[in-house]
């Protein structure tokens, strides 16, 4: 008969995992801590046939213990990663990564520092090549405590030739860590991947020193390269820069294209539809129209006022030159059936009303071109604001009323 | 004695024997080859072998270490467990006799001493090529490469690679395979002609002569108090003298990483009694603890059944002759009895009674239950009808309690000790180091555990749930009536349930799959679950092994009905 019911040492501590788990799970980490204490005797057998051995386990969960636990320091935390260190080979420069992490977290700048120069400057045979990948990023982080080194030293810097001072050691140190920190940071942002925080400091290192055009490589390459993930902040990032260099708005908007069709809800959106709609172009100031539209779609943006400002100029603006309402008329198709409940009910007008009045007035005037004057939104909206003898709902009562027929056409 | 010759070294005629047998010379320690030829194979009981020191007599090795052999080993764990049993209460005649002369008589016939020169085997160093002179150059004799890649059902000893790819660089000094002398000699044995000894094997020792002596304790609950650390199992090494170094393969034998499962402890005792020639066992009569009556009673008591209950099983177990002498008393080398589980068949009689009375088909126990309930309200005198409800929950409560904190102990338990293992030398660097981190975690993390782990053992209890009846809270159900599910007739006090279900209407052949029946491939009604819960829970077995006992005893009870209604019904009108 077969005895796999046979409790054994493998089964306990499988059972012991599971419950510093439980405990984990529910931050219970005097419990944890406990079953933990437990478990590290699974050091002393080999487990190499697993595919995570149980001194990954202790890394990672002793981890979690040390940092949420309320009698632990950062003296113990510190003591036990050393320790991990030397647990498992493969895995040091990862241990050190995740150790800097918690420095930083922690706020201590200089022993993360320290932990990188020395993690950066480890050598072990044939694993130095593979663990090719985590050595970049120990060097790109400590690329990125330069940097920051360095812009500490640039606002002294700023603050001294205010006052009249001018420090050439500072000015030193300053170069000394924008050369550090440019080197490996230029390094990892060649490898495909998301790096922001890197790409932005080095952007910003690179227009410091005036190097425009390198900077506008990096940024296109960030965002354009098929080679790396999509990536939204790619597209703002380069939008940012372009629109700092002052550039034409042909080429800003070609920016935020892909960014509209990545997050349509966006909030560089209204931006994007505020240069469409003032374009010349036919076409753009059709796409502010599904830009601005598209946005609203979004539970987000429902209590933001601009954005229905803008909605609402372009639609009045539409309403008035009498050509293109089949624009309004196909954004509409898709969004009758659902907009009304979404935006306009009278729950809405009535708390939009109470809460935001420049909210209820712009949105009142899309509702009333959109739904006709006799919408629940609308009416109220408006009687609210008669009653409240403002000048501005009494103009929008007599345009809505004025252009009604409009609504029959876009909503046939 | 009769050892006459005139000793090698000092010339004196002094002679004592050591614990593996061999003569020793008491003036010089000098130790002899010589080993002391048995004149006849009953039990030797006036000999007293007497035990040295192992720093004397023997060869003393550069490490401070002596030459040990395997069996000396586990003498030494037989010695402990049996001091661990006497100090429990077992009298101590089990130590000093019986155990012993057991282990004698194993010794004399597995050939490993008090007999002639062992057959074949030397005592020498193992040299690394297989085709040794010295040993039995058996071709189908697993090579020692072989042993260390088979792998047990235990840990991975043998996995260690700087091991395995050291016996090809290995000398001949056995320091690097076995601290012992004979270490890997032993594992190369053949295991079924000689009854090789292992660490679960310790136990069916202890547990033969414990029933040759009728003591108070099932092999359940011998069982339990190993785990829970009465007796010695785990880490008994670390008692060993420090001259007997343990390392290599000495490991695979001693170092066990799993707790002994009865059905292998079970089968292995009655092998060995089988195999030492035995005689019949003392008979176990209805006076003794082991009987079902005995045990039936301990079970009602600690299940919180009530005390009526009993008089049934009595019933049961007379009218299918289980209570009988010859029954329940151990013939060695007989085939053809079944050999009984003393404690699995009074649970099992216990689950019987139950479906007798209570059928726990999900339904009419719960129908009873209420009839009892309304009983108990509206009359309070006299005593209270037994409620398998109320019983059910109290004891449900009770049980998941104890079962999880079970579960966590077990998930706590620590299975290494402070005497460090190693395998080679080349190793020990190693183990060391990994040994002074873990003990470094434990204190660290030790200290944010909050409450102190208590390194107390919980005292050995035989009750592992106690009811009493002086709580006003009624939670004790001993003296409860079975008024409310009996009837008479004929003067004779019957079940009111007339129906009985069957755990199965054919029994398996148990040499051919194991077991009697097959408890995880049918639905049985949740009652029934939690009963065999609740008793699996107590003796620590699986509830499969309770329902092969069950199965069995239903047999011998409707015997006649079924053989005659096999085809058609299987609930059966009684």
């Amino acid at each position: 008969s077969s005895h796999e019911h046979k409790l054994n040492f493998r089964k306990s501590k499988e059972a012991c995992l599971s419950y510093i788990q439980d405990a984990l799970l529910q931050k219970q980490w005097k419990r944890a801590a406990e079953f933990l204490t437990c478990y590290v005797e699974s050091l002393e057998k080999d487990y190499s046939r697993e595919h995570i051995g149980p001194s990954e386990m202790i890394w990672r969960v002793g981890t979690e213990i040390l940092w949420h636990h309320p009698q632990s320091s950062m003296k113990e935390f510190n003591c036990f990663m050393e320790q991990m260190k030397t647990l498992g080979v493969k895995r040091y420069l990862k241990v050190c990564l995740e150790h800097v992490f918690h420095l930083l977290c922690n706020g201590q700048i200089d022993e993360a520092y320290q932990n990188l120069s020395l993690a950066e400057s480890w050598r072990f045979g044939e694993q130095t090549a593979i663990q090719d990948k985590e050595m970049k990023l120990i060097e790109a982080y400590r690329g990125l405590l330069d940097y920051y080194s360095w812009s500490k030293q640039k606002n002294i810097l700023l603050e001294n030739s205010e006052d009249g001072f001018s420090d050439l050691a500072v000015e030193q140190e300053m170069h000394g860590y924008f050369r550090k920190a440019a080197v490996n940071l230029k390094e990892i942002i060649k490898i495909p991947g998301v790096w922001d925080v890197f790409v932005k400091c080095y952007v910003d290192l690179l227009e410091f020193y005036g190097d425009h055009n390198e900077a506008r490589q990096v940024l296109n390459e960030y965002a354009y390269n098929s080679k790396f993930p999509a990536n939204p902040n790619a597209h703002v990032y380069l939008y940012q820069f372009l629109k700092r260099q002052g550039e034409s708005k042909k080429s800003l908007i070609s920016a935020l294209k892909i960014l509209h069709d990545i997050v349509p809800s966006h909030e560089l959106m209204i931006d994007f539809n505020t240069m469409l709609q003032k374009s010349k172009k036919r076409k753009k100031r059709r796409l502010g129209l599904e830009v601005i539209f598209a946005a609203l779609d979004y539970a987000g943006w429902k209590e933001n006022a601009k954005a229905w400002s803008c909605l609402a100029r372009q639609v009045k603006q539409i309403v008035i030159s009498e050509k293109h309402l089949d624009w309004i008329k196909q954004e509409w198709n898709s969004r009758k059936d659902w907009w009304p409940a979404f935006h306009f009910s009278r729950y809405l007008a009535k708390r939009n009303w109470q809460e935001n009045k420049s909210l209820s007035y712009e949105k009142a005037l899309v509702a009333g071109i959109l739904l006709g004057k006799g919408c629940k939104y609308f009416k109220y909206v408006s009687r609210q604001g008669c009653k409240a003898q403002l000048k501005r709902f009494r103009m929008l009562k007599r345009f809505v009323n004025r252009h009604n027929p409009v609504y029959l056409r876009i909503s046939g | 004695r009769d050892f006459n010759e005139r000793c090698a070294q000092c010339s004196e005629v002094n002679w004592g024997l050591t614990d593996g047998g061999r003569f020793y010379c008491r003036s010089c320690h000098n130790v002899t080859e010589r080993t002391r030829e048995v004149v006849n194979t009953d039990f030797i009981t006036n000999s007293r072998v007497q035990t040295i020191s192992k720093g004397l007599g023997k060869q003393e090795k550069n490490d401070g270490g002596c030459e040990w052999y395997i069996c000396e080993g586990f003498q030494l764990v037989l010695k402990k467990q049996a001091e661990a049993l006497e100090a429990l209460g077992v009298c101590p005649q089990m130590k000093d006799e019986i155990l012993c002369n057991f282990w004698r008589c194993y010794l004399q016939k597995s050939k490993q001493a008090y007999c002639k020169r062992p057959a074949g085997e030397t005592v020498k160093a193992l040299s690394v090529c297989e085709s040794s002179t010295d040993v039995d150059s058996d071709p189908e004799r697993p090579s020692l490469l072989h042993l260390l890649s088979l792998s047990e059902s235990e840990g991975d000893l043998q996995t260690d690679c700087s091991f395995a790819s050291s016996v090809s660089k290995v000398s001949e000094s056995t320091s690097v395979y076995s601290g012992s002398v004979d270490g890997s000699l032993y594992l190369m044995k053949n295991q079924k002609e000689k009854l090789r000894m292992t660490m679960p094997m310790t136990l069916s020792f202890c547990y033969m002569a414990l029933l040759w002596l009728r003591e108070p304790i099932t092999l359940s609950e011998l069982l339990r108090f190993v785990v829970e650390g009465h007796i010695p199992y785990l880490n008994v090494f670390q008692h060993f003298p420090e001259k007997m170094k343990l390392c290599g393969l000495d490991l695979r034998i001693f170092c066990v990483e799993s707790w002994p499962v009865y059905e292998e402890v079970f089968n292995k005792m009655h092998e060995l009694a089988a195999f030492l020639d035995l005689p019949r066992f003392p008979d176990i009569t209805d006076s003794c603890f082991l009987h079902p009556d005995m045990l039936c009673m301990k079970y009602l008591m600690e299940a919180n059944l009530p005390d009526e209950l009993h008089n049934w099983t009595c019933r049961v177990v007379k009218k299918i002759g289980i209570g009988e002498v010859d029954f329940l008393t151990l013939m060695p080398g007989n085939k053809s009895t079944r050999k009984v589980k003393y404690d699995v068949l009074a649970a099992a009689v216990i689950v019987v009674v139950l479906k007798l009375l209570f059928l726990l088909d999900d339904h009419y126990e719960w129908l009873l239950s209420e009839f009892a309930e309304e009983r108990n309200k509206s009359n309070t005198e006299g005593g209270p009808y037994f409620e398998f409800k109320k019983w059910y929950e109290m004891v449900k409560q009770s049980l998941d309690v104890k079962q999880k904190k079970l579960d966590e102990e077990r998930a706590k338990s620590l299975w290494r000790c402070e005497k460090p293992l190693f395998y080679s030398v080349k190793n020990k660097s190693k183990v060391l180091k990994r040994r002074q981190m873990v003990v470094n975690l434990q204190n660290q993390f030790g200290k944010l555990s909050g409450s102190v782990r208590c390194a107390e053992k919980p005292n050995p209890s035989s009750f592992q749930l106690s009811w009493s009846e002086e709580n006003t809270d009624g939670s004790c159900f001993h003296g409860h009536s079975l008024k409310g599910v009996l009837q008479e007739k004929c003067g004779l006090l019957t079940a009111m349930n007339p129906d009985y279900w069957l755990c199965t209407v054919k029994l398996c052949n148990e040499k051919l799959c194991g077991h009697l029946a097959h408890y995880r491939e049918v639905e049985f009604p949740q009652s029934y679950h939690f009963i065999l819960g609740l008793f699996s829970f107590l003796l620590r077995i699986q509830p499969s092994y309770i329902h092969d006992e069950v199965c069995m005893i239903e047999h011998k009870l409707f015997n006649k009905k079924l053989y005659k209604k096999l085809k058609y019904n299987t609930v059966l009108r009684k």
